[in-house]
């Protein structure tokens, strides 16, 4: 039928293994051609299969081969493609292919230049896999493949001591997320008898609501560890240690939005338990508070468009809480695009700076950098969710999800992040670009980054600034009608009827709190009447909290890591060594100890031995006679 | 090629290739290592012959051989394989021809007499593999203790003699207990039927009592539970691996692990099916124990060696989790988790081996940075470091995930408490790699172009000195700078790439080997009750 999907994510895996093996030795700085060759084979043989879905409305696959044929449980690797799929490989594609691109300048003259690609086009390979599986388990695999990409790009700099252990944090709180995931797969196969999607939701009517809740509840843990919700999004902004088009891909555009993928992916399952929805919503909500406030206090440019997005991922998860599911994948397309977009041109400000990443030691660059600066100007504008442009769009439909949904509180948490989000955005325009350089001109010289990199920006700046008209007009927009099939399986999908009025009113709305936002941020580092300096100090409790990321990895390290570490130690050396250990050699000194004594027994004298002997047979006669004969009874 | 005596070849092979070097007074130790080398491939040869000609569709004994031996008291000499015992048979003679090319730089003195006990330990292991007579089976699993000690004790590291008495005793006092275990078996088969057999086929037919069961289950459980080794039954490991040269740990961890699970599923389940299922609930508690303590305690260990050896305990743990779970995936699982095991620890023994031939020392402190001038062997470790992890698409995570799920549908608390350790081997591992092959020697200064350099007097996090792991080995007098260490060779290259290959493509495509153990594991779940047929 489709024989022809798997050229998909071949493309790129043989050109990773290719760079891998030969790239050290003879393709060197050349790795770059098969790496974009390969992800462009990608991104082309992946509109004809967007096409498919769009002109059937059905889903189609190729099956592979069978991968584990144990018993009852069988996995077979079959690559799946419907519409949410569709709309994810043109995302993960086409960013992956102006990364690709961009990273040939951004990379150039890096040692581990071969190994760069080899290690991007692995994981452009283990995503599409993840978003084209058929089943939990293929999921769970590649979702640890991202994992591994993730982690050996994040300490590319291995000789970095920050880079290695951000690489190991990144992994191993992912990691905690994958245990409920893990536990999450098992639970649905010891329900469902199976781990193939449709079988499932085809089963979730006769399935109990608690075992439902049970599952949905594990499924989501898995995806607060890898889209990098509240508790486990530590490690996002430290994974920033990567190179930045390693930000820009892996933890902005496309891995870190697996775990929405894999909720929406899982839609029947959620939609059947209000309790995990309720969750979800409440995870997400604060995520996106939290992480902006974050936001406004942080001074490195990566950190900042790091919680940024948190921040949106928070909004993505609040969505799908809230029943917005076409929304929540609306806005991961537009994000995609927007964050990429400000990433990259962040990444080209370090640049441009000669690896300078404190905004303290920035501003004036628009002079310098002018691509750079109107394309991050699109993308900050998007992100803080200007009209028309993509953020605004996608982001005002998740808070009158939220709102019709019978989620005030919800929606207002999402107005007011909102706020927060135009105030840091436009606090990293006007600190970076506008106002007097405040770094030495006589030892920095700011430059405009080379085509490689600015083309790939002006590229993204056109999503980023128009995409969200795939979804006009609100909530009828094409998108809507494209993405419809998937989210409406289980009985309520959609339900709620959004009027005109609400929308024009939550879009006014909207408009004013970014407008204020951005406003605020002039007034703080433009004009100048506000100083926030003394706003900081005013109000330094909360300051403190969210210049220290709330605490959260201080809290880890003292709750969980040490007090880990010193059981182990105690383990260690007390019950395997001292314990375990001491009872052995314990047994074997009291052996060695009895025997010295038994040996003293071995006189070698003649009459001593025949003494026990006669003694021995007194012995054993006299047991017999009591206990054997009835002599004495 | 039909009445060929393959499994007497594959196993005799080693043997004669030690009494050839025994013999040939004048031989070199060239000659030893190419005698040895000449005789573990031919084995190898003839495992793979017998793999090629194993029938994946019968659930039978295959390649019999039997032959009558003492009449008089019933035992036999025979031999047999089916789907449990050729992966490890193969594994086995693999792991053989690896080690003794990975012995030949290293090891300097008494070549002659450490390829003769490398060579008899070979035999011993085949031999124990493919018994099918419990007597027989007695002989070849002493006969391979002897030649593992004393390759511990003499070609071992400092405080190589405790080490193997320590060896030597807890599995001598395990195969004691078996010993007894067996004559009661003998016994109580006789007294049913009359007749004297120790075919553990034969004696599978029989019924025996209740508390008998619990009995002898326990005499055979614990010689086999201080080979796998199970908590908290395994602190001869850490200290046998730590002292013993790198081809002794490639064979224990490889092989002599296994052994243990093989005998749990050859004779424990087939023969006391009352026992295993009134005591399979304990066994899982002691599993996961096992698989948690171990992965804990690996965490804080200093020594390269030790880490791997406590991670053993930890995988090891699957295995007894998969059998005792007594569903299809569970038995799949541990059949998969000893092979993959057997090549992944075995490699990371190898690795560990490379770095001790250049540095002299295990300490995890004593490293760093060595992806730089290593960048192979960088990349093999991390390979084998993320196998071991349990990276899907590697082996390690199709067995450890079927033991898993197996184990979840009957225990799920197990399962699940189980699922926990992929935190923590990640943690474990990745911290060691971290240590080891990234960021820089102990006493290297940072980088220009990192950010830490930037720092007022930031020396670096790593010559910090650490509340466990102690300070810095700089100040040592026999300290080689891990700046200064070459790559991997051509030898080491050889030794390592079959075990990668075969990890990922078990990792990929398990079918195969699942095929091959299919029949063996349908076998044994019919017997207890069909879950997950």
């Amino acid at each position: 039928m489709a024989n022809w999907l798997y050229l998909i994510p071949l493309a790129p895996l043989v050109a990773s293994a290719i760079n891998l093996i030969f790239g050290r030795w003879y393709i060197k700085n050349r790795a770059h051609w098969l790496a974009i060759l390969a992800v462009g084979i990608s991104f082309a043989v992946s509109i004809p299969a967007f096409m498919q879905v769009l002109r059937t409305g059905e889903a189609f696959s190729q099956h592979l081969y069978t991968w584990i044929p144990a018993g009852d449980f069988q996995i077979p690797v079959t690559l799946y493609v419907d519409q949410l799929t569709a709309i994810m490989l043109l995302v993960v594609t086409g960013v992956s292919f102006l990364v690709h691109i961009y990273s040939v300048g951004y990379m150039h003259g890096d040692p581990g230049f071969y190994r760069f690609f080899s290690y991007l086009n692995l994981f452009v390979f283990s995503m599409l896999m993840l978003i084209m599986s058929n089943n939990y388990l293929i999921l769970f695999v590649f979702w640890e493949a991202v994992g591994l990409c993730s982690y050996l790009l994040i300490g590319f700099w291995y000789r970095r001591y920050s880079a290695a252990q951000a690489a190991k944090k990144a992994f191993i709180v992912n990691r905690v997320g994958d245990v409920g995931f893990g536990i999450g797969v098992m639970l649905i196969f010891t329900t469902f008898g199976t781990l193939n999607y449709a079988q499932i939701f085809e089963g979730v009517g006769s399935v109990a609501q608690g075992t439902l809740t049970l599952i949905a509840l594990l499924l989501f843990t898995g995806a607060i560890g890898k889209s990098a919700q509240i508790p486990l999004f530590v490690w996002l902004p430290d994974a920033m240690e990567g190179p930045t088009p390693v930000s820009a891909l892996i933890h902005a555009a496309t891995m870190v939005t697996a775990g929405i993928f894999m909720v929406a992916r899982s839609f029947p399952i959620f939609s059947a338990s209000p309790t995990a929805m309720q969750t979800m919503a409440i995870v997400g909500a604060a995520t996106a508070f939290v992480a902006a406030t974050i936001g406004i206090t942080q001074f490195d440019i990566k950190k900042v468009i790091a919680y940024s997005t948190v921040s949106q991922l928070g909004y993505m998860a609040f969505a799908l809480g809230v029943g917005a599911w076409g929304a929540a994948i609306f806005h991961l397309v537009t994000h995609a695009a927007f964050k990429g977009l400000l990433f990259l041109g962040a990444g080209s400000v370090i640049h441009g700076m000669h690896d300078e990443q404190d905004m303290r030691h920035m501003g004036g660059l628009k002079k310098f950098m002018p691509i750079t600066y109107w394309t991050f100007l699109i993308g900050a504008a998007a992100n803080a969710g200007l009209m028309p442009l993509a953020g605004f769009w996608s982001k005002d439909e998740i808070i009158v999800g939220a709102w019709v949904g019978g989620h005030p509180v919800i929606a207002a948490v999402g107005l007011v992040a909102a706020f927060f989000t135009a105030l840091y955005m436009f606090r990293v325009v006007f600190m970076t670009f506008h106002g007097k350089p405040r770094f030495d001109p006589h030892h920095v010289h700011p430059h405009e980054s080379p085509w490689s990199m600015a083309g790939p920006l002006v590229l993204l700046a056109i999503p980023a600034a128009l995409i969200g008209f795939i979804g006009f007009p609100p909530e009828h927009g094409w998108f809507h009608q494209f993405i419809q099939p998937v989210f409406s399986h289980g009985a309520e999908a959609h339900g709620h009827e959004v009027t005109m009025a609400t929308t024009l009113v939550f879009g006014l709305v909207s408009t004013v709190i970014a407008v204020g936002g951005i406003g605020t941020a002039y007034a703080a580092y433009i004009s100048g009447s506000i100083n926030p300096k003394l706003v900081a100090r005013q109000f330094e409790p909360f300051y403190k909290l969210f210049y220290n990321r709330w605490f959260f990895d201080e809290i880890y390290e003292v709750l969980i890591v040490h007090p880990l570490y010193l059981f182990s130690v105690f383990l260690w050396r007390f019950v395997d060594v001292k314990l375990i250990d001491g009872t052995v050699n314990g047994i074997a000194k009291v052996l060695s100890f009895s025997s010295q004594r038994a040996r003293l027994v071995q006189t070698g004298l003649v009459a001593n031995y025949a003494l026990a002997i006669a003694l021995g047979a007194v012995v054993i006669v006299g047991v017999y006679l009591v206990t054997g004969s009835n002599l004495f009874q | 090629m039909e009445n060929l005596p393959i499994l007497s070849l594959m196993t005799y092979t080693p043997l004669v290739g030690a009494l050839i070097i025994v013999f040939w007074a004048t031989a070199s130790a060239n000659v030893a290592r190419w005698v040895a080398l000449l005789a573990s491939s031919l084995s190898f040869v003839f495992s793979l012959i017998m793999l090629a000609g194993f029938d994946t569709t019968s659930d039978a004994m295959q390649f019999s051989e039997v032959h009558t031996w003492l009449p008089g008291v019933g035992v036999a000499y025979r031999l047999g394989v089916d789907g449990i015992s050729v992966p490890l048979i193969v594994l086995t003679t693999l792991l053989s021809v690896i080690s003794i090319i990975a012995s030949w730089d290293p090891i300097k003195n008494r070549v002659r007499e450490y390829m003769i006990a490398m060579l008899l330990l070979e035999t011993g292991m085949i031999g124990v593999f493919i018994s099918l007579d419990l007597f027989l089976f007695y002989i070849f699993w002493e006969v391979m203790l002897i030649p593992m000690a004393l390759l511990i004790g003499i070609w071992g590291s400092k405080n190589r003699i405790y080490a193997a008495v320590k060896f030597f005793l807890y599995t001598l006092a395990g195969s004691l207990l078996m010993l007894v275990g067996i004559i009661a078996m003998y016994q109580s088969y006789f007294e049913e039927t009359g007749i004297r057999t120790l075919n553990v086929q034969e004696l599978a037919q029989g019924t025996y009592g209740y508390t008998f069961q619990i009995l002898v289950f326990l005499a055979f459980f614990v010689a086999f539970a201080i080979k796998v080794p199970m908590w908290p039954f395994h602190t001869w490991l850490p200290d046998a691996h730590v002292e013993a040269p790198t081809a002794g740990s490639v064979i224990l961890a490889g092989v002599l692990l296994k052994m243990g699970g093989y005998g749990l599923l050859r004779f424990n389940l087939p023969l006391f099916p009352d026992a295993t299922r009134a005591l399979a609930p304990y066994i899982i508690v002691l599993s996961v124990i096992a698989i948690i303590y171990g992965a804990l305690v690996a965490l804080v260990q200093p020594d390269l060696k030790k880490l791997v050896a406590y991670s053993s305990v930890s995988h090891m743990g699957f295995v007894t989790l998969g059998i005792f779970s007594l569903t299809s995936q569970g038995l799949y699982g541990a059949m998969i988790v000893m092979i993959s095991h057997g090549l992944v620890t075995g490699a990371l023994f190898l690795l560990v081996g490379m770095i001790y031939n250049r540095g002299h020392t295990r300490l995890i402190k004593a490293f760093g940075g060595l992806a730089t001038n290593m960048p192979v062997y960088a990349t093999f470790f991390g390979f084998f470091m993320f196998a071991s992890v349990g990276l899907p698409g590697l082996s390690g995570f199709v067995g450890e995930f079927l033991a898993l799920i197996g184990t979840f549908r009957v225990y799920p608390w197990a399962g699940a408490a189980s699922m926990v350790v992929v935190i923590l081997s990640a943690w474990y591992m990745m911290w060691m790699y971290q240590r080891v092959v990234w960021v820089r020697a102990p006493g290297e200064p940072p980088d220009a172009s990192d950010p830490a350099s930037k720092l007022v007097g930031a020396g670096g996090h790593h010559g910090a000195p650490h509340p466990v792991m102690g300070g810095s080995t700089s100040h040592d007098p026999h300290f080689v700078p891990p700046q200064t260490f070459r790559d991997v060779d051509f030898k080491e290259v050889v030794t390592l790439v079959p075990l990668a290959l075969l990890t990922l493509w078990i990792g990929v495509q398990p079918g195969p080997v699942m095929d091959l153990v299919k029949p063996a594991v349908e076998l044994l779940t019919q017997f207890y009750g069909g879950v997950g047929l």
